[in-house]
């Protein structure tokens, strides 16, 4: 699942998460790459972190960088985690390419007492223009072709929420960005990368 | 180039059956220089049949090269440039440590089947002694693959605070059915050998060599995977025609042959059966409820383990088991996952994802040691 994430640089959306974690606190990160975002996560919020990633080359990187990395298929869940043993599990541009979204949020709040996920807004004006225009969109956020893409389950801000309150998950917070700066209006035409923070909504009574 | 050192102990060791071993030695060989701040020393633990020549080579027999050299070495995945590498010969073993063929010194005999039952424990009870004596108070790493691996284990657990690695290579929390299965065959193989003598046969100038011959074939068809065997030999015929008899007709039983023949020549009946037993009893959850996480409750050790997708005998899943009870206890940990075809034997061969990975380990290691 190393979906072009966190390949040594820092991403726009590094710091929107970073913003919602409390200092001290531990961190699972799904499809963590080469272990960029736990690493500026232990600098800037000392956190506690583990990533899980399922290429080796990859797996590889986080040993250099100093991060704790469990090998293994996000597809197949996270039976090796605990119930409620991380504080945030984030999953990053990374819930667009898996064959299971549904599982896996269901998880991410199993684990952990709060989620974050970011992804591609695919309702951005810039992908709506292209598909208006016949095209597939490739971009800084979509930058695969049609072809190429391990993209299975792109989709909008609008789709993201409608998800989150059909199935009883609480947003938090939300962050949409374009080119790393934060979007107010209009989010869904004017985002191109959406950041939530979410948690299990509180049991009707 | 290396040369075996024996160190002698004569406090006492009350071994976990009860037993008490009064006077003993190991046999043991090092690599490279321990730096002025004793931070840099290495402690590789062995399986099954091997010995404390990990690596290199002696003097007296260059074609006697260590059992892990592809690991070991200057430059190598452990750089013995750069770390002070221990390899030591356990408690029981036939290759310089004492064992059932040492001589028992209260009788004056062979200890023979009088030898007492070592568990892991044990065996890292002693190795912490060696370490006492070569002055070493903290490991930077302990590493092990497979029975050495549960050693390595059985470090973090006995002696949190005196190893800051552990390497936890084609392992399992303890043993299944399965592989206790396995062992019975084995041992069977060898007690019920004519020749064995209910161990004293050093005493009848035989050997168990039959019973050890199968025992070796058994375990060995457990080391490798079932795609291996099929691609190494297949039902490749040894002399090219059907002779409709028990002579070798497959290229395996000709293999296997093989194998057990050399095994049974240079290794210890007694010490085969003990290490089987050691392999059995080793369960660190067993006096935790079956719990495995809180065996691991004053651990302070950071870990990388390692699996082999093809090891059937120590699969994934019990890595996983292993990586599940870390995580329990937040300890630091890497687990890496290596596709390979060899089955757990994967954990001896050339691999380059994997030592590579053990590289990079061995770097961050370093890096802390400050060597």
């Amino acid at each position: 699942m190393n979906n072009g994430n966190g390949m040594g640089r820092h991403r726009p959306d590094f710091a929107a998460i970073a913003g919602w974690i409390k200092l001290e606190s531990s961190v699972l990160d799904l499809g963590c790459g080469d272990g960029t975002l736990l690493r500026y996560l232990k600098d800037t919020r000392r956190i506690t972190g583990y990533g899980v990633e399922i290429d080796d080359a990859s797996v590889l990187a986080c040993v250099k960088n100093g991060v704790n990395v469990v090998q293994g298929d996000l597809e197949r869940g996270l039976s090796g985690f605990e119930d409620n043993s991380f504080d945030y599990v984030v999953l990053s541009q990374t819930l667009q390419a898996m064959k299971n979204s549904e599982v896996i949020m269901r998880e991410m709040l199993r684990v952990g007492r709060e989620g974050i996920v970011t992804f591609p807004n695919f309702g951005y004006w810039k992908n709506r223009l292209e598909v208006l225009r016949g095209r597939m969109p490739v971009s800084e956020n979509l930058p695969y072709e049609w072809f190429d893409t391990p993209n299975v389950h792109l989709c909008t801000v609008a789709d993201f929420e409608r998800f989150c309150s059909e199935r009883n998950i609480r947003v938090v917070e939300r962050k949409v960005l374009t080119r790393g700066r934060p979007v107010s209006a209009l989010p869904n035409l004017l985002g191109a990368l959406a950041v939530y923070h979410f948690g299990a909504a509180p049991r009707a009574q | 180039m290396v040369t075996a050192r024996l160190a002698r102990f004569t406090e006492p060791l009350r071994l976990k059956s009860g037993a008490v071993i009064n006077e003993y030695a190991l046999a043991y060989e090092t690599y490279g220089t321990l730096n002025s701040d004793r931070s840099n020393a290495v402690l590789i633990c062995h399986a099954l049949n091997a010995s404390h020549h990990v690596a290199g080579w002696y003097a007296e027999d260059p074609k006697d090269i260590g059992w892990w050299d592809n690991m070991i070495g200057p430059g190598k995945p452990v750089d013995t440039n750069r770390f002070f590498v221990i390899g030591v010969n356990n408690l029981g073993g036939c290759h310089g440590s004492t064992g059932p063929c040492s001589i028992n010194p209260q009788t004056g005999r062979p200890w023979g089947g009088s030898f007492p039952v070592i568990t892991v424990e044990d065996w890292v009870a002693a190795q912490a002694r060696l370490a006492e004596k070569l002055g070493i108070g903290q490991f930077a790493a302990v590493m092990g693959g497979s029975l050495g691996a549960m050693q390595s284990l059985q470090w973090t657990i006995s002696h949190p605070e005196k190893l800051r690695h552990a390497l936890v290579i084609a392992c399992a929390p303890n043993l299944s059915a399965q592989n206790i299965a396995f062992n019975e065959v084995a041992r069977q193989a060898i007690i019920t050998d004519p020749d064995f003598h209910g161990g004293n046969y050093y005493e009848h100038g035989t050997k168990p060599q039959r019973g050890l011959r199968v025992a070796r074939m058994v375990g060995h068809i457990t080391y490798l995977s079932d795609d291996e065997m099929a691609s190494k030999f297949g039902r490749q015929l040894k002399n090219g025609k059907l002779t409709y008899s028990f002579d070798t007709e497959f290229q395996i039983e000709s293999y296997l042959r093989y194998q057990a023949d050399k095994f049974s020549e240079y290794f210890d009946a007694n010490t085969y059966l003990r290490i089987t037993k050691a392999l059995d009893y080793f369960d660190p959850a067993f006096e935790h409820g079956g719990n495995l996480s809180r065996a691991f409750a004053r651990t302070q050790a950071s870990f990388l383990v390692v699996s082999f997708t093809t090891d059937w005998r120590f699969s994934p899943e019990r890595s996983r088991e292993i990586v599940k009870a870390l995580l329990d206890n937040r300890c630091r940990v890497t687990y890496a996952e290596i596709e390979a075809p060899h089955g757990h034997d994967a954990f001896l061969l050339d691999d380059e994802r994997y030592h590579r990975l053990v590289t990079a380990y061995f770097d961050r290691i370093a890096a802390e040691c400050g060597t």
